[in-house]
């Protein structure tokens, strides 16, 4: 059963398309993600279906209500957490759940039970009573994700949910993820542009790149598609090895990249030597080639032929200002 | 009204007060800043003689009492741009509760707290020896307290709805706000300067400062009566309100 579905959902914002005719759909109970580099359109596409940003075309439902024309029925069945901190840090957590619950029209006795059944989710019972100025970055996104629970939402968006955090806490976070899917069956929509995170939670992914979806599929089947194998190598003179590899009909795709060529193999193993043979005949020296199982960096690569890293590090200067700059999450 | 928008409302009107109680730097320079205003002028000015002044303190403590409001309330509405900065504002904003009950809920917390604020100098001006007219005057003080705290909450919201930062609260503060209060007559009558008086009948701080100044004090001398200042500062409270409301729901987070 689909529980969000869309059709050409758009957004522009004067002459720059956001969200460009994106149409999707994510079952019910399963963790769905959007993995797509900073400024791909993730973020636009949780606010227009969390109701905060109108799409300037297309529609959208969220468990048969319309993102526009339901609006009230919509929120009520959505949990969000944000990219940006979104808590009240003058006020105790137990407050921020409180106020949140009461918003949600939760009866007094409910609330009570249910803020500390959602804080014992997340390992936070002790802190109830402790300002959230006093907190740490991993311990607010904790609160803020156990906020997104509190009011039983049919699905939980999560924008971005370990952006900024350690290894170990993001670590703590995608299983408590995980946990609350499996324990309160909430439907999971995130975002992110770490791979790893994408491959840990998601049962299905979306790649997004400029506002459009490339492709969406399980993970498996997004990495069986690239070939069981891929092999990298470096060489002496790439662009005549990979007009010459593009003939051989065992080679499922070839991605040159950053002065390196991507192949996606059967039996990688057994190929490495024909590779070597064919590059000897053509008196091309190979530097370097290795084989390995195809991660979602490739998958990634092979979509947008690029890597996600590289539209990162272009990104990120501006980012990290921009993250110093409100105080930081950390 | 359904009781998830009452609940909101409170929800609101509670954030404010808890952090209003917590936040002991405010709670200690929202009292101290008018009652410098009150010691320094009131002893300052006490010495010169104002035409159709009597008693300098007793003609002072009203404008400072509705300078504490304003500003008290002012604070309240801008402080959307707080929240919007640090997010906040998207969780209230994705709840399933109208962008109106946000609003009453934020302007009745930020009105209760310049209440108080303006209360607490009101006990103390009391205690300095001003004169106070009887309950029906109080009712009318109270009435005018009121009036101005939404007003300058609508103000507050008109100028966090437009501005992205807090760059441009200082300017609005020293541009417009500052020479509206001083030629609203809360400090000096502005009555001895004829272009000064033409001004003030186009200033919106005039009818209330003046109002407030009918009502509480006895045997003081004012422009327009109190009837005739209430009448006006209710149609600017609602002009306000509207405007800050409307542009406040039109906001995009």
């Amino acid at each position: 059963m689909n529980i969000i579905t869309t059709d050409n959902l758009t957004k522009k914002y004067n002459n720059l398309i956001a969200v460009d005719n994106v149409s999707f759909s994510v079952l019910k109970g399963e963790i769905f993600g959007f993995l797509g580099p900073n400024g791909a359109g993730k973020t636009t596409t949780i606010k227009m279906l969390t109701t905060l940003l109108n799409p300037t075309k297309g529609s959208a439902n969220i468990i048969d209500f319309d993102i526009i024309k339901n609006r009230d029925k919509v929120r009520k069945n959505i949990g969000v957490v944000f990219q940006e901190p979104a808590l009240d840090t003058e006020l105790t957590g137990g407050e921020n759940l409180d106020y949140h619950a009461r918003m949600y029209a939760i009866s007094r006795d409910k609330r009570k039970e249910r803020i500390n059944a959602v804080l014992k989710l997340v390992d936070l019972e002790d802190k109830i009573d402790i300002i959230v100025k006093n907190y740490s970055g991993g311990m607010k996104r904790r609160l803020e994700i156990s906020r997104g629970l509190m009011h039983y939402p049919n699905v939980l968006f999560l924008d971005e949910p370990t952006l900024g955090l350690d290894a170990q806490t993001r670590r703590a976070i995608w299983n408590y993820v995980k946990k609350m899917n499996k324990e309160e069956g909430t439907t999971i929509f995130l975002t992110t542009h770490y791979m790893d995170e994408a491959d840990y939670l998601c049962d299905r992914v979306g790649i997004i790149d400029r506002g459009k979806i490339l492709v969406i599929d399980t993970i498996e089947n997004l990495k069986n598609s690239i070939g069981n194998d891929v092999i990298t190598l470096t060489c002496s003179n790439i662009n005549s090895l990979e007009n010459r590899l593009e003939k051989e009909k065992w080679i499922f795709n070839i991605k040159k990249h950053d002065s390196k060529l991507t192949l996606g193999v059967e039996k990688g193993d057994e190929k490495i030597p024909l590779i070597i043979e064919i590059s000897q005949s053509e008196k091309i020296r190979i530097k370097s080639i290795s084989v390995r199982k195809p991660t979602l960096d490739d998958v990634f690569l092979h979509f947008t032929g690029r890597t996600i890293r590289e539209d990162e590090k272009k990104i990120n200067v501006e980012t990290q200002s921009r993250f110093r700059m409100r105080g930081g999450r950390r | 009204m359904k009781a998830t928008e009452i609940q909101a409302i409170y929800v609101m009107w509670l954030r404010q007060m808890k952090r209003f109680i917590r936040s002991k730097s405010r709670l200690v320079s929202s009292i101290v800043q008018p009652l410098f205003f009150l010691f320094i002028l009131g002893s300052g000015f006490r010495v010169a003689i104002f035409e159709g002044v009597g008693d300098y303190l007793s003609f002072l403590a009203p404008g400072i009492i509705a300078m504490a409001i304003l500003f008290s309330s002012m604070f309240t509405g801008i402080s959307v741009l707080w929240d919007k900065q640090f997010g906040f504002l998207q969780e209230v904003l994705v709840a399933p509760i109208s962008r109106i009950s946000i609003i009453i809920g934020r302007t009745l917390g930020g009105a209760t707290v310049a209440l108080i604020q303006g209360s607490i100098i009101l006990l103390i001006s009391l205690a300095l020896g001003v004169q106070i007219s009887g309950a029906i005057g109080l009712i009318f003080t109270l009435l005018f307290m009121v009036l101005i705290a939404f007003t300058a909450v609508g103000f507050g919201l008109v100028i966090a709805s437009k501005m992205e930062d807090f760059q441009g609260f200082q300017l609005i503060m020293s541009l417009v706000v500052m020479p509206l209060l001083f030629l609203s007559s809360a400090f000096f009558p502005v009555t001895s300067n004829p272009t000064m008086k033409s001004i003030a009948m186009f200033n919106p701080l005039f009818y209330m400062v003046d109002g407030l100044r009918g009502s509480l004090i006895i045997g003081v001398e004012t422009v327009n009566s109190p009837l005739f200042n209430l009448i006006i500062v209710i149609f600017i409270c609602i002009f306000m309100m509207s405007i800050g409301s409307y542009l406040f729901s039109k906001m995009e987070s």
